[in-house]
């Protein structure tokens, strides 16, 4: 039968593509991407510390910045942990938003010290299928730091999903830190979500 | 005598851990014991913060203190020999030269430390200690420990800290007085630097649900990114559950 060989093998090769897609991962996005996506990010975290605006309006600025250039679902969803697997649709949306604003309270505050580093992207290498970024910040008269971005595009645009600053991966010390969250309120999602709004 | 103490002490240590992959979180197995060092050190660090800054709830940028900061480079100085004799125990003469180079510059144009100089010309030294060294012949890490004073450590860098007051060349140059002096200094370099970075304090550690976790974790991978540890395992994929 022609017809059922036909839709056979279109399926097979449905199925192969499939196959490389998931295989690949890093093959979608290209290393010029993920540079170019650490370069915008840097450049404009950068001008939001030296504008000198008030720390409010830099916060808020910060959150922005991260739903534009950080995949916030995809951490949000990571730091929560395996009760994500269980939660509502609804539920991951708003504890996304809140998870947003508690981080860029928490860590805009700590970017202050950074008024007028210099940030430069030192290389690229692949981990297990991702672009990892490598770059350092240097403030006058100290030692270069290094921070790492893990890159990816799994969400439709390249985003990073994970920062590791001198060693510290970011992602582990938010999955602690909600992790505790989470038990200290016997597992309620929802009364985590309105704690962390005011929270960071 | 003296000298052969260290050497003795780390055959015994090396004896007793061959040792084993680093577990991510590391093996706390004192950990109800850690927990109560552990509060016990924070409540001495807020005593502290809030003797020297009396109104912290402001939110203006930290600013340069640089008197905090002379002191701070002082005991960083005197520290700076010790590195030397660690990185020779390394095998890392790179090492060696670059911090030997960086205290003879800080010692003389820098005022006895009080200046970074070195800094400027970008020598800023590479840190090192008797637990690296540890490290570096084989030792793994060991449980992890919350010390008096100096918080969160590792066996293996608890170790290291006894040894590395043994092996101090200080203890040869200085006379009795002398030494007294620059433990002090060094003690006052130790709480300038933990006040330099009390804004990273409060917001990683102590303004956290867990501060005790929170600081393990911060302590461990800093310190094993410091060490060359590769933490494969830590790398997460957040989508790979879905």
């Amino acid at each position: 039968m022609p017809i059922s060989d036909l839709s056979r093998r279109r399926l097979l090769l449905a199925g192969s593509c499939a196959l490389m897609a998931s295989a690949l991962p890093a093959q979608a996005l290209t290393q010029a991407q993920a540079r170019q996506l650490v370069d915008a990010a840097m450049a404009e975290v950068q001008s939001i510390i030296d504008s000198g605006a008030s720390e409010a309006r830099m916060i808020a600025r910060f959150e922005d910045l991260f739903d534009r250039y950080g995949d916030v679902p995809a951490i949000s969803r990571s730091a929560l942990g395996p009760p994500a697997r269980g939660a509502s649709a609804g539920q991951l949306s708003s504890f996304a938003a809140a998870f947003r604003g508690y981080m860029a309270r928490k860590y805009g505050r700590q970017f202050r010290r950074f008024a007028g580093a210099a940030a430069d992207v030192q290389g690229l290498r692949e981990v297990q299928g991702y672009w990892e970024v490598i770059s350092t910040m240097t403030l006058r008269g100290e030692a270069p730091f290094e921070v790492r971005w893990h890159v990816s595009d799994r969400s439709g645009q390249p985003r990073f999903f994970n920062l590791i600053i001198e060693g510290v991966n970011l992602l582990a010390a938010e999955r602690q830190e909600i992790g505790t969250l989470l038990e200290r309120r016997g597992g309620d999602i929802d009364r985590m979500t309105q704690d962390l709004q005011s929270a960071g | 005598m003296i000298r052969a103490t260290p050497l003795l002490l780390t055959c015994a240590l090396l004896a007793a851990c061959a040792a084993p992959p680093p577990a991510p979180m590391g093996s706390d197995p004192h950990e109800a014991a850690n927990r109560a060092q552990f509060e016990a050190n924070l409540r001495l660090v807020s005593r502290f913060q809030s003797a020297e800054e009396p109104d912290q709830a402001t939110s203006e940028p930290p600013r340069a203190n640089p008197l905090r900061r002379a002191v701070s480079n002082i005991g960083e100085n005197l520290g700076t020999p010790r590195r030397v004799v660690n990185d020779l125990l390394q095998l890392r003469p790179d090492h060696a030269f670059e911090n030997t180079l960086r205290f003879a510059i800080n010692s003389t144009v820098g005022l006895g430390g009080l200046f970074d100089p070195a800094g400027a010309l970008g020598l800023h030294g590479r840190d090192t200690d008797f637990g690296e060294t540890l490290h570096r012949w084989g030792v793994g890490e060991g449980d992890y420990l919350v010390l008096p004073l100096l918080g969160p450590s590792t066996e293996r860098d608890a170790l290291g800290r006894v040894v590395d007051l043994a092996l101090d060349p200080l203890r040869f140059a200085l006379t009795p007085d002398e030494q007294i002096a620059a433990t002090v200094l060094r003690g006052a370099g130790y709480l300038a630097q933990v006040a330099e970075a009390s804004d990273l304090l409060d917001a990683n550690v102590i303004d956290t649900a867990d501060p005790y976790a929170q600081a393990r974790l911060l302590y461990l991978q800093t310190r094993r990114y410091h060490l060359g540890i590769a933490d494969a395992e830590e790398f997460i994929d957040p989508y790979a559950d879905f």
